[in-house]
C-alpha cells in the first residue's frame, strides 16, 4: 500500500499541520477574515448604489452601471486584482503605505460589487409594480417608496444569491497573494501555499483548505435556512410590530436599503 | 342580483371619518399609452358625500381613469378637480395623501405586519408617533373587523381579510375621497359580500367615493350615481335605477345584457 502511504504524508503528515497551524489561527484566519468581510461590506453598498442607478429612469446613471457591471463582472478576477492592485499600487504607496490591502480591498470590492449589483437588480425588479403604486398612493414619492417598500422586499428574495457571493468572495479573497505580501500580511492560503512550497509536502495547504471549508459551510447553511425560511415563510410570532423592529430579516434589510441613500 | 347588506348594524355607530370629504370631478381627461388612447375626454362629477359607480367593458378605461384622478398617471390633456379646485399644479405626492386607493390585488405589504401596514404611511408621511400611529391603525382596524389581526403578516390573511386591511390603510390616511379599482374581482366569491359590506358602510357614512366594479349589484344598490363607459368616455350617467332599468344607449343596453 505505497499509494495510500504516499497520499497520507503528502496530504496528512500532522508534524507539518501542526507547524502551519499557530500561523494559520493567528495570522492567516483574521487576514482572510478582514480581506473578505471588507469587500463584502464595500461590495454590498456599493452594489446597491448600481442597482439603484442601473433601475434609474435617468440614462446617465443607468449607463455608467451598466458598464462598470460588464467591466468587472466580465474581467477574470486575478486581472482585476492586478491591475488595480499593482497599477495603483504607486497611488497607494503615498496614502497607507506599503500595504497591499487597501487596493488588495478595493479590487476585490469592485468585483463584488458588479455581482452584487445584478443580484439586487433582479431582487428589486422582481417586486409586483402594484406595491411601489400601493406606496406611492398612499402619498411617498417614488424614491421613498422604493426605499421602505421596494427594495427591502428585493433585498428579501435575493439574500441566499448574496450569501453564495459572500462565499465566493471568502475564496476570491486568496488571490491577493498576486500582490506580494508581508509574512503578517499572509492570508490561509498563502500561509498553507508557502509551507507546502517550502517543504514539499501540502498538507498544511490541506489544512488551509479545511479552515476555509470552516468559514464557508456555515455559510452555505446560512443559505440554505433563508432559502427554507423564505419558501415556507416565515414565523409570524408578532415581534416586528413596527417596521420589523426584532427581525433580523428585516433589520438587514432595511439597514441595506439605507445605505443606498 | 343580491342586495348589499350593511354590516354595521344600526345604533352601533362606527369610528367618524376625520376629514370632510369633499366633491371629485375630472374635465376633459385624455390619457394614452403610446398611441393606445385609452381615455378620450372623460367629464365626470362625484358630489361631495356620495358613491359613484363605474361600470363598463374590459379596456374602457375605467382603472385609467381611477389613476389618473389621483395622477399617479399624468393625464394627457384635462383637469382633475377636487372640492371645485384643480389639483393639476399641486405636488402630487400631497394629492394623493389626500385621495385614498384600493386596488384589485390589494397590494398590502407583505414584510410588513398588518398594523405596519398601516401605520407606515401615519408614521413617515403624518408625522404621528409610534404610539399615536398604532392607536389611530388599531381604530380602523377595528372598523373592518380586524384588530385582532393586527400583529400578523398579510400572507397569512385571507383575500377578502387582506383587502379589508387594505381599505383601512387607505382610510387612516384620513383622505377625501377614496378611490376603489375592482376591489373584488381577484377575491373568491364567498369572501365578495363582506368587503361590499365595508364599502357600503362607508358610502352610508358620506364618504365620497368612486368605486369602478363588475359588481351591477353592488352598483345598483350602494351608488347614488352610475357610470357607464366605454371605449375611454362615459356614456351614461344617472342613477342606478335609469342606469339599469332605463338605459338609453345600446351600447349600454348591450353591456347590461351580457353582465346581467
Amino acid at each position: 500500500m505505497d499509494i495510500l502511504r504516499t497520499l497520507q504524508e503528502t496530504f496528512l503528515d500532522l508534524d507539518a499541520m501542526g507547524k502551519a497551524l499557530p500561523e494559520l489561527i493567528t495570522v492567516g484566519l483574521p487576514n482572510t477574515l478582514i480581506l473578505a468581510f471588507c469587500s463584502a461590506v464595500l461590495g454590498t453598498v456599493a452594489g446597491m448604489l448600481l442597482a439603484v442607478s442601473g433601475l434609474s429612469r435617468s440614462r446617465w446613471l443607468r449607463w455608467p452601471a451598466r458598464i462598470y457591471t460588464d467591466i468587472f463582472r466580465g474581467l477574470p478576477a486575478a486581472v482585476t486584482i492586478l491591475l488595480i492592485g499593482v497599477g495603483l499600487a504607486p497611488l497607494g504607496l503615498g496614502i497607507w503605505g506599503p500595504n497591499p490591502y487597501p487596493l488588495g480591498i478595493l479590487a476585490l470590492s469592485l468585483i463584488a460589487s458588479a455581482y452584487i449589483g445584478e443580484i439586487f437588480r433582479s431582487g428589486i425588479q422582481s417586486v409586483e409594480a402594484g406595491q411601489l403604486e400601493a406606496a406611492r398612493a398612499l402619498g411617498f414619492s417614488r424614491t421613498i417608496g422604493m426605499r421602505l417598500v421596494v427594495i427591502p422586499q428585493g433585498v428579501r428574495r435575493v439574500l441566499p444569491a448574496l450569501v453564495n457571493q459572500f462565499i465566493a468572495l471568502v475564496k476570491e479573497s486568496s488571490l491577493v497573494y498576486f500582490l506580494g505580501l508581508l509574512a503578517t500580511q499572509r492570508d490561509l492560503f498563502r500561509i498553507g501555499q508557502d509551507q507546502a512550497a517550502n517543504t514539499g509536502n501540502e498538507s498544511a495547504l490541506l489544512l488551509a483548505g479545511l479552515f476555509y471549508l470552516v468559514i464557508t459551510v456555515p455559510l452555505t447553511h446560512v443559505v440554505n435556512y433563508i432559502d427554507s425560511r423564505l419558501r415556507t415563510g416565515r414565523r409570524s410570532d408578532g415581534a416586528d410590530g413596527n417596521d420589523g423592529a426584532g427581525d433580523p430579516n428585516d433589520d438587514l434589510a432595511f439597514a441595506i436599503s439605507q445605505e443606498a441613500h | 342580483m343580491s342586495t348589499i347588506v350593511r354590516a354595521t348594524p344600526a345604533g352601533k355607530s362606527p369610528p367618524s371619518l376625520s376629514a370632510s370629504t369633499s366633491s371629485v370631478a375630472t374635465r376633459d381627461i385624455h390619457f394614452a399609452f403610446g398611441s393606445n388612447k385609452v381615455l378620450r375626454g372623460v367629464d365626470l362629477d362625484v358630489k361631495g358625500g356620495t358613491a359613484a359607480c363605474v361600470i363598463g367593458p374590459s379596456g374602457s378605461g375605467k382603472s385609467t381613469l381611477l389613476r389618473c384622478v389621483n395622477r399617479l398617471l399624468e393625464p394627457d390633456r384635462g383637469e382633475v378637480l377636487i372640492g371645485g379646485r384643480s389639483v393639476m399644479d399641486d405636488d402630487p405626492d400631497l394629492l394623493r395623501q389626500r385621495v385614498g386607493m384600493v386596488f384589485q390585488h390589494f397590494n398590502l405589504f407583505p414584510h410588513k405586519s398588518v398594523l405596519a401596514n398601516i401605520t407606515l404611511g401615519l408614521r413617515k408621511l403624518r408625522g404621528l408617533s409610534r404610539d399615536e400611529a398604532e392607536a389611530t391603525a388599531l381604530t380602523h382596524l377595528d372598523r373592518v373587523g380586524l384588530r385582532h389581526k393586527a400583529q400578523v403578516r398579510p400572507g397569512t390573511l385571507s383575500g377578502g381579510q387582506q383587502q379589508r386591511v387594505a381599505i383601512a390603510r387607505a382610510l387612516a390616511m384620513a383622505p377625501e375621497v377614496m378611490l376603489f379599482d375592482e376591489a373584488t374581482s381577484a377575491l373568491d366569491p364567498e369572501l365578495v359580500k363582506g368587503v361590499l359590506a365595508t364599502i357600503a358602510d362607508l358610502a352610508g357614512e358620506g364618504m365620497t367615493m368612486l368605486v369602478v366594479t363588475h359588481e351591477m349589484g353592488f352598483a345598483r344598490g350602494v351608488a347614488d350615481t352610475v357610470h357607464f363607459m366605454d371605449h375611454g368616455r362615459v356614456v351614461e350617467s344617472g342613477p342606478p335605477e335609469q342606469i339599469f332599468e332605463a338605459a338609453s344607449s345600446r351600447r349600454l343596453q348591450e353591456f347590461l345584457s351580457q353582465v346581467l
